[in-house]
């Protein structure tokens, strides 16, 4: 589906397959709205990582859970939701990777990717999981496609 | 593009030629692998030519982080080599770059083993 419309969503498996799906749908996206190439890969990159948290650590692979992905354009923000149906997580027991103790740890680096990439990262419960938001603000003047009503 | 590896023996280092996706799943697997049979028959000088690699995710950095520690683990050494603008990226945003021994030519890098 086109992002000539306002919003685009997709409910996806808890699988590998679903982590490059959401990958490629999120650069092909971010191409047609006209982000640069530096920034495509930015995007396309917090969603990856957003993709492996909701099926690895929220859905744990459970084939009876799915994730929800979706891609809106309001004004001049592209803002990407990714829901899982887990158990959630508590943000306080995720070390800083920067630190000098955990520079050596071979995971928790998702999170401080999404926000290096990302204007906006918010990370919250919901009744039936975790909800992740990534909100890019659009720069350039060719950025922003062509909206239409839903 | 999926990960290929290929490895080769220079001056008693071995240089893995990598191309391709260091990402979650078949990338990570086949990179631990790699290493790992490496380092069984007592190959502990290891440089991985990232020259190819135009993807890497956080499971790939952690992936690279393994192989390191695993490698000065058994007594050995691994050090990466050609890193694309994206891959140097990720290393400096992550602080990375200060813990990997990075070279940007094969001689170089082979000779820095001696």
């Amino acid at each position: 589906m086109a992002m000539t419309e306002q919003r685009v969503s997709y409910t996806l498996d808890s699988s590998l397959e679903t982590i490059d799906n959401a990958e490629e749908k999120a650069t092909r996206i971010a191409t047609e709205l006209g982000f640069p190439d530096d920034e495509i890969m930015q995007i396309s990159m917090a969603v990856r990582e957003g993709a492996v948290n909701a099926v690895l650590h929220g859905n744990a692979y459970a084939p009876d859970k799915k994730v929800i992905l979706a891609f809106e354009r309001t004004g001049g923000d592209l803002i990407i939701t990714i829901r899982d149906q887990g158990v959630g997580m508590d943000l306080s027991k995720i070390p800083n990777p920067l630190a000098p103790e955990n520079l050596l740890k071979t995971s928790g680096r998702g999170i401080f990717l999404m926000r290096s990439f990302m204007d906006v990262v918010e990370i919250r419960p919901t009744q039936t999981g975790t909800e992740l938001k990534l909100i890019k603000h659009v720069h350039g003047p060719t950025a922003g496609g062509k909206e239409a009503s839903q | 593009m999926s990960m290929k590896v290929a490895s080769r023996q220079v001056d008693g280092v071995t240089i893995v030629d990598c191309s391709g996706r260091i990402t979650l799943g078949e990338g990570s697997v086949i990179l631990r692998d790699t290493v790992r049979e490496l380092l069984g028959k007592g190959n502990k000088k290891i440089v991985l030519n990232l020259q190819d690699v135009n993807y890497i995710d956080s499971s790939g950095i952690g992936e690279l982080v393994s192989a390191f520690t695993t490698t000065k683990n058994q007594g050995g050494e691994l050090k990466l080599l050609n890193l694309t603008k994206k891959v140097n990226d990720l290393l400096q945003i992550t602080k990375l770059y200060t813990v990997f021994d990075v070279k940007d030519d094969e001689a170089s890098a082979v000779k820095s083993f001696k």
